[in-house]
């Protein structure tokens, strides 16, 4: 039944899927426990430059893609402010590699993971986290027994939204990344470059397919899990 | 175990200025609310940090602002049963109940979570989640949840505000058992002269941020200047003689016998007998043909007036007292004077169960 299935897709249509898959899952997974620290400062801390930090996490949402994706290539191209000592000290290179599309995606996917888990974590009263603390928790231990598991919907929520969105990134990753079959080019970027060239239609619309059956599944497994686990916490 | 507390906070337009000791037992803080009961036991569990103070169990030192030393509350081994109970609603009661014990140090004197499942009821609920458990049983949890939690202090918040009188009269025997059997200190905030006359080993009576009298719950509630005429009650230590075939037990106390309607208490029992004084009325002559079964005889020890028409007249009966509020009109009429004979009249049915508590044993330290 799977040789159906491969027969269906081209073998570079293949390869733009799994590259695909592969991009987003990397991304949403590095990026989370980043995104649930920046969530949880936004939700509980006050601190200088709250909203510089508020603006800048958002500001992928709202830029043209093609902006970001420049602003990531001057930063973590070869030549880059950043890219440069990557490079040099650590070897790593991101631009025109599938690590860089990752990079893009998770960058663009960022603002929505970081908006759901920040509505998970205000939703949480501090006066449960308050009561772990005079039963003997300490911080990190208030975090691990407490806070994670109640935010633990947002948090899945938020992981599948960023995988979805990290599933269509366009603009951002093929200004930072190019679009190279086998290397950078992503489902949208492999839809693109079938649109292209004639007779490619046929190749784009399978894709296109592919595309909204992923999106809805992300979509639908999102709201399962989502609400399995909250009926676990809310404790009936 | 003693609790030495002195805080001095400002809020917007509030001044808390208060200290005070708490020996072993259980100490009430009594006051209407915005008097800072609340603030201060955040205090002493270390949720806020006050302007100024120093909070010291024997010679553990909880908090010194001079000394700049201000321990974590979750180093402070201390059991705080909140006004809401506050359960973690992802875990199940036994996983709430098992949370303090998980955290406190290992050569900590632990309670058997069996026995103090027992002694709280909540066997039939160990594997129910706190949604679906009723007010009064998510009390009854929290109150093990604190005690298991192996602490040095045991701070309750209010915690029989939140339920209903039925629920109320279904926690407070475990407060009292809790006063009785673990020899924990306990700091119990309330406002409620019922649960100060049933609890309290001592009482600390606040009033607008500041101490306003402390001593044992019969000197604090028949003190006006702490809780006004209105408020006074009077606190008789009695013991069970008979249920007699009517409905009504007989309690003799210092000051005379008394009848009420039938009480669970067994005979012989030791209990506490709250009279509220505006359930007290006076008369110079030995009443007759009157219905009320309660009629003790006194010298009048003490008149106080209050601010409005009210006064608080104080018998001395034996060594008890008891406090009755009436008129400053009658006080004139009858021609009431200290030292004079006086005789009070309590009707038996103003004696409600909830004004009995048992064990009046002033508990030592162990």
């Amino acid at each position: 039944m799977g040789g159906d299935w491969a027969n269906w897709l081209g073998p570079a249509e293949w390869q733009a899927v799994r590259l695909s898959i592969r991009v987003s899952f990397w991304a949403t997974l590095v990026s989370l426990p980043l995104g649930i620290f920046v969530a949880y400062a936004l939700a509980r801390w006050d601190f200088w430059g709250k909203q510089v930090l508020n603006g800048i996490v958002h500001l992928p949402l709202i830029l043209p893609p093609v902006v970001t994706g420049y602003l990531l290539l001057v930063t973590f191209g070869r030549r880059g402010s950043i890219g440069y000592y990557l490079d040099a000290w650590f070897g790593i290179v991101l631009s025109f590699r599938w690590t860089g599309a990752a990079v893009a995606a998770a960058v663009m996917a960022f603002p929505l993971m970081v908006r759901a888990i920040r509505l998970a974590i205000e939703a949480v009263d501090p006066k449960l986290e308050a009561a772990a603390s005079t039963l003997g928790a300490s911080k990190p231990w208030v975090f691990a027994t407490i806070t994670l598991p109640l935010i633990l919907p947002g948090v899945i929520a938020g992981a599948i939204l960023a995988f979805a969105k990290a599933m269509g990134e366009f603009g951002a990753t093929i200004t930072f990344v190019s679009n190279i079959p086998g290397q950078t080019q992503t489902v949208p970027s492999a839809i693109y470059a079938f649109l292209q060239v004639p007779g490619g239609e046929a190749a784009a619309s399978r894709l296109v397919i592919i595309a909204i059956i992923i999106a809805m599944s992300a979509l639908l497994l999102s709201e399962f899990v989502a609400r399995r686990v909250a009926k676990r916490v809310a404790g009936s | 175990m003693t609790l030495q507390v002195v805080v001095q906070h400002s809020f917007k337009g509030f001044k808390l200025d208060v200290a005070f000791s708490a020996p072993a037992g259980v100490t009430v803080l009594f006051g209407a609310s915005g008097s800072g009961k609340t603030t201060l036991v955040n205090a002493v569990a270390g949720l806020l940090r006050p302007d100024l103070g120093r909070i010291v169990a024997d010679d553990w030192v909880l908090l010194d602002t001079q000394a700049r030393q201000n321990l974590a509350p979750h180093k402070r081994r201390i059991g705080y049963i909140f006004q809401e109970g506050r359960l973690f609603p992802h875990l199940s009661v036994r996983q709430n109940l098992a949370y303090g014990r998980w955290f406190a140090p290992r050569d900590a004197r632990h309670e058997d979570m069996a026995r103090v499942v027992e002694m709280l009821g909540i066997g039939p609920l160990l594997d129910r989640r706190p949604g679906a458990l009723s007010g009064g049983e998510k009390q009854r949890v929290a109150i093990g949840r604190a005690l298991l939690a192996a602490p040095k202090l045991i701070l309750a918040d209010e915690p029989l505000a939140a339920l209903d009188e039925a629920r109320k009269a279904e926690i407070l025997p475990y407060f009292e058992r809790l006063r009785d059997e673990v020899s924990v200190p306990i700091l119990y905030v309330s406002h409620s002269s019922a649960e100060v006359a049933r609890l309290a080993t001592t009482v600390v009576a606040l009033k607008a941020g500041r101490v306003a009298a402390c001593g044992t719950p019969a000197q604090v509630l028949g003190d006006v200047a702490a809780v006004g005429v209105r408020g006074a009650a009077s606190v008789l230590r009695a013991r069970v003689v008979a249920h007699h075939d009517d409905g009504l037990t007989e309690l003799a106390t210092n000051a005379g016998t008394l009848w009420l309607p039938r009480i669970s208490d067994t005979c012989g029992a030791t209990i506490r007998v709250r009279i509220a004084a505006q359930e007290v009325i006076l008369s110079r002559d030995a009443p007759q043909g009157l219905s009320a079964l309660n009629i003790l005889r006194g010298t009048i020890a003490d008149i106080r007036l209050g601010d409005g028409p009210g006064a608080l007249v104080t018998l001395a009966l034996g060594d008890e007292r008891l406090s009755a509020r009436v008129t400053r009109r009658s006080v004139q009429a009858m021609g009431l004077v200290i030292g004079e004979m006086c005789h009070a009249i309590i009707k038996t049915v103003a004696l409600a169960p909830e004004d009995i508590g048992t064990g009046y044993v002033q508990q030592a330290a162990p």
